[in-house]
């Protein structure tokens, strides 16, 4: 096994809780995303594009579309015969076994995989953030500084500061606070998430990290903290691109909507910058006579007779005589019946929209979410108003 | 499944007459249907079949179907089991390119006498059609035919050429003619040819002893009266695509919803190449009807009537009508296209106008800027 320079671990554990239905049966970064992509396709692409060849992917929740669609890592280009895509969910060991209890104890438990490759430097990510980022970039201001840790950064609204974690950096960038998903943030710089270690720097704290009865076992809250106290060189990367975290319905509705900007912050249509997914295999679509789409996305494999503006089809999916689709994201499959009004609103993988259905409503602010596979055959927009 | 079935994909002396669109590539892999090749409706069938293994007999201007084909791992013919192979001539003899499929056969006849099974199903690319050969090859072994020919009675070829056959009342063929003869019928051959591998090799030495090197047109058509060969009747869509006419005319059928539905999903999917575009991108002032659209377009102005493939750019202002423009085309703003073909990579610059006819299309060569 040759020797790496750096190889990613890609945190794919995620639950996803506040994607309520729409991870029912579903790790978060296997969620679908823009048109045709699930989330964990931007990570594995920047991956692809970054000259990364060994990825390390960790799972835990509901793992089963997630790993069916990793397969070997083909379409990330990273079925290789040296490195390339592992799958490296918990697993028991001889003095028993246990979950990743967190991110840190993830990386803690698979160092066997990554003292494999004998690396200089290990790529922390994870797998639900949308963005587009050349990892060498930072990778080569790690070893410019000399850093023993390089921690990517972005400035976030203020509002939601209290979502991430939350640093401060001194003027040579060095990092002198860190705080994770602080109630009272004290400024707007969060961490994206994505974090470079030099080897044997993480590896002496992931066992000390291990041995502490106390700890959460997280990069975040624990990891960090500890390596800033015992003054170890933490810098940070400055990214200036565009970076969401699509952990909620409203930022993933919101992330999906960006897509539909004039300028979109994000370019799917970049040729020097692909984003790799596990391409459907379907016919181009077809858009009837007599209707109208404006300001979408429109994949293969839909029918498309009703109007669509501001909106987001994914794959297969069906859109009948007289509906009426807006600032919304339909994902794969759904059916959506004739006469039906759908505005601001995640509509499930497979769910089936009856005849004269309307569902959320214009001007307002929730997004109406309808869960995988199902039935909607009532105004799911009056039930809303009536709850209190 | 028909492990127990080769499937051959002659490309031996595929016509030619697609004006630009073959000049530099084979008939096999001119564009079709917003992101398909031709040849990938016959070899989607073939896997969709069960057929593990695929010979494709190359014969020129085939860089373009390498490259299309790679290893067969979009089609899923890349396993220890299974597999695609290219077979083009082997001669050092220029003139010897030119004979007929049985002399390419026969050179290639290693292929088929290392391989153990039984049958095989020989195909053109030109029939543009979703069929599955495993009921036909059942009906083949139960019927004791020597040959089963894949047919399709239709009247209105759309100007494509076909062979037409004349049958009996129990399905079997007793006349065939080449596609410019005379004959009364509207059951045409869709050049789909299952038998015994035995039997094709005998038709390969015995043709050849004979001084005749043409499968169809001296191997079987005379052997009508002596060998049993039967007919099977195909009930789905084809399209016979071998002259620019038929082409844009079959093009167009595919805006019906129902062509669409038959010929991509029934009875199973189409495979093709896989590229990484992203969702098509319809702007604010996008006005589109009746087309059919690829991912990675992005459309600006108004489509109507048209087929799209992947990566074409429609501007702002700019009008395409009764048209199909080819992977990565752009149409400058304020300019119109109708009744055009532009092959791959044609730019239309700003306000410029362009128009064929309904019976003879505009045809753009690749990489023309007009």
């Amino acid at each position: 096994m040759g020797r790496k320079r750096m190889i990613a671990m890609l945190l794919a554990g995620g639950e996803g809780k506040r994607l309520g239905v729409l991870t029912k049966d579903l790790a978060k970064p296997a969620v679908h995303f823009g048109g045709k992509y699930r989330i964990i396709d931007f990570t594995l692409s920047n991956c692809a594009h970054s000259g990364i060849d060994t990825v390390g992917v960790l799972t835990q929740y509901q793992p089963l579309v997630l790993n069916t669609y990793l397969g070997i890592g083909s379409p990330w280009g990273l079925d290789r015969r040296d490195g390339g895509m592992a799958i490296l969910p918990p697993y028991v060991k001889q003095k028993g076994g246990m979950w990743y209890k967190g991110t840190a104890n993830a990386i803690y438990q698979n160092m066997g995989f990554i003292d494999r490759f004998d690396p200089d430097y290990v790529l922390v990510i994870s797998g639900d953030h949308i963005y587009k980022m050349d990892y060498e970039l930072m990778l080569q201001q790690h070893e410019q500084t000399g850093a023993d840790v390089t921690i990517a950064c972005i400035e976030v609204g203020w509002k939601e500061a209290s979502r991430f974690g939350i640093m401060q950096v001194d003027d040579d960038g060095r990092v002198t606070s860190f705080e994770e998903k602080p109630k009272v943030p004290t400024s707007n710089l969060a961490s994206m998430g994505v974090y470079i270690f030099s080897w044997h720097v993480l590896q002496q704290y992931l066992i000390r990290d291990e041995a502490n009865r106390l700890s959460g076992n997280d990069f975040g809250k624990d990891v960090i903290p500890a390596m800033l106290q015992d003054g170890v060189k933490l810098n940070s990367y400055t990214f200036n691109g565009y970076w969401k975290d699509v952990g909620t319905i409203e930022s993933l509705w919101e992330s999906n909507m960006d897509l539909l900007a004039e300028k979109p912050p994000l370019d799917l249509n970049d040729h020097e910058w692909r984003i790799y997914s596990v391409n459907p295999n379907r016919p181009a679509h077809y858009i009837a006579s007599g209707t109208e789409v404006i300001n979408s996305l429109i994949t293969e494999g839909c029918v498309v007779e009703g109007l669509v503006k501001q909106s987001v089809l994914f794959y297969g999916v069906q859109a009948g005589i007289d509906s009426r689709i807006e600032e919304s994201v339909i994902m794969p499959g759904v059916k959506i019946g004739k006469g039906v009004s759908i505005y601001r609103s995640i509509i499930g993988e497979g769910a089936i929209i009856a005849d004269g259905v309307t569902i959320g409503s214009p001007n307002r602010g929730a997004v109406t979410v309808i869960g995988s596979d199902e039935y909607v055959a009532t105004n799911q927009s009056l039930q809303e108003v009536e709850q209190p | 499944m028909n492990s127990n079935i080769i499937g051959v994909i002659n490309l031996i002396h595929e016509s030619d007459e697609l004006e630009s669109l073959t000049a530099g590539r084979c008939l096999a892999t001119v564009p079709f249907g917003a992101r398909y090749r031709l040849i990938d409706f016959t070899l989607s069938s073939m896997v969709n079949s069960g057929i593990t293994k695929v010979a494709v007999f190359a014969h020129t201007k085939y860089r373009s179907l390498m490259d299309h084909l790679g290893s067969g791992k979009h089609w899923d013919l890349h396993h220890r089991q299974s597999g695609l192979f290219m077979l083009p001539p082997i001669t050092d003899d220029v003139n010897e390119v030119r004979r007929g499929d049985l002399f390419h056969f026969y050179q290639h006849r290693d292929y088929f006498e290392r391989s153990s099974v039984e049958y095989v199903v020989i195909t053109r690319s030109h029939m543009i059609c979703n069929i599955d050969f495993d009921p036909i090859a059942e009906e083949h072994k139960a019927s004791g035919a020597d040959i089963t020919v894949v047919c399709k009675e239709q009247r209105d070829l759309l100007d494509g050429n076909a062979r037409k056959v004349l049958i009996d009342g129990s399905g079997r063929i007793t006349a065939m003619q080449d596609h410019y003869g005379r004959m009364d019928s509207d059951i045409v051959s869709m050049e789909m040819y299952i038998m015994r591998k035995e039997l094709l090799l005998e038709l390969v030495e015995t043709s050849l002893a004979q001084g005749q090197d043409h499968l169809v047109r001296h191997a079987i058509m005379s052997r009508v009266d002596t060998l049993h060969i039967q007919s099977h009747m195909y009930e789905g869509y084809l399209g016979i695509v071998n002259t620019v006419s038929s082409y844009y005319q079959n093009s167009m059928q595919l805006l019906c919803p129902n062509v669409w539905r038959s010929l991509f999903f029934e009875p199973g999917p189409i495979y093709t190449k896989v590229k990484d575009e992203p969702p098509a991108r319809y702007a604010d002032g996008a006005k589109t009807s009746n087309s059919l659209i690829a991912n990675g377009c992005i459309i600006e102005g108004t489509v109507v009537n048209s087929i799209l493939f992947r990566g074409v750019h429609v501007r702002r202002g700019a009008v395409v009508r009764n048209s199909i423009v080819m992977q990565n085309g752009i149409i400058g703003e304020n300019s119109s296209v109708d009744h055009v073909i532009l092959d791959k990579d044609v730019t239309i610059e700003r306000s410029r106008d362009l128009r064929g006819g309904a019976s003879s299309p505009f045809l753009a060569i690749k990489r023309k800027v007009i």
